[in-house]
């Protein structure tokens, strides 16, 4: 196990948020500015069950709930953080209702300038 | 170590291809069918990590976000180009972009390493069992220490909802009034 083990998986998961912000700021289709915030969303959610993840000295790690075959002390030295994991679980489902609304939108624009570019939809008219 | 790394190197990998094939190719259709596998790596991730709580929900999350998004976009044309007039400004967006990357993998260096977490709120939540009762400590984080995160969560979810209904809503438009 090497130095760059210790933080490549970020490293990896702030790759997939760029492509997501390269989408929002370049794109200019609503789906695909639409698809960037989600890629973005799953970067972060990912983020952050990465940072809450534990490999114990000994023994493998473990989910954090409790069972007939691993509880008492053996189970707090192995379980993973499950503070991450019931923050990204909240944030999981904003995140459907976000792109739910946005979705809405895009397809509200679509009904009356009939088209998803947003070069043309910034021209306004009644 | 190794036998976690190895699958979630190549997990993240097919993700980041996924990514990026969804973000270039001109058909929208493909597009989303890229974000759903993007989600579905995810889901198989936080199975690898032991998060199968967050396994579950995205893969039920993902479904129903690639099922709205194939609503939209099926039977409506698409008639954007993507010209190659501001290629200065892709070029520069690009560069942002890059100096982001680059400055994460300066400051990850400094962050709590990978596989060793901190756990000091988490080791105090693990050892409630007694407290709660409950044997999954992840719901017992949700339902019982931070109930009032998930009543949060419940209004952004009404208040999304509700925008949808005004939005989608054919009666009261100005347009069809009589």
């Amino acid at each position: 196990m090497g130095m760059i083990h210790e933080f490549f998986p970020y490293v990896l998961c702030v790759l997939l948020f760029a492509v997501g912000l390269y989408a929002i700021a370049v794109k200019k289709n609503l789906i695909k500015i639409i698809i960037g915030v989600m890629l973005i969303h799953n970067a972060t959610s990912l983020f952050l069950v990465l940072v809450g993840y534990r490999m114990p000295e000994t023994g493998e790690s473990a989910a954090p709930i409790i069972t007939r075959a691993l509880s008492g002390e053996e189970f707090f030295r192995q379980s993973v953080d499950p503070v991450p994991q019931a923050l990204v679980l909240t944030a999981i489902v904003i995140g459907l209702s976000v792109v739910a609304l946005m979705v809405v939108m895009a397809v509200r624009l679509h009904e009356k300038y009939g088209t998803f570019d947003l070069t043309r939809i910034r021209k306004l008219r009644g | 170590m190794a036998e976690v790394l190895l699958p979630l190197y190549a997990l993240m990998a097919f993700m980041l291809i996924a990514a990026i094939i969804a973000v270039e190719t001109r058909d929208l259709l493909s597009s989303v069918l890229c974000l759903g596998a993007v989600g579905f790596g995810l889901a198989l991730v936080d199975l690898l990590l032991k998060a199968p709580d967050l396994a579950l929900t995205q893969v039920v999350v993902e479904i129903i976000a690639v099922v709205l998004l194939i609503r939209a976009v099926v039977a409506r044309e698409d008639t954007t180009e993507e010209s190659l007039s501001d290629t200065p400004h892709v070029a520069f967006v690009g560069m942002v972009v890059g100096a982001i990357v680059i400055a994460a993998f300066v400051c990850f260096q400094q962050l709590v390493p990978f596989a060793k977490p901190l756990m000091t709120m988490g080791e105090a939540y693990l050892r409630s069992g007694e407290l709660t009762g409950a044997k999954n400590q992840v719901t017992a984080v949700l339902l019982d220490f931070r109930a009032y995160d998930t009543l949060g969560e419940a209004t952004v979810i009404f208040a999304a909802i509700i925008g949808c209904y005004a939005l989608l809503r054919t009666r009261g438009r100005i347009g069809n009034r009589r």
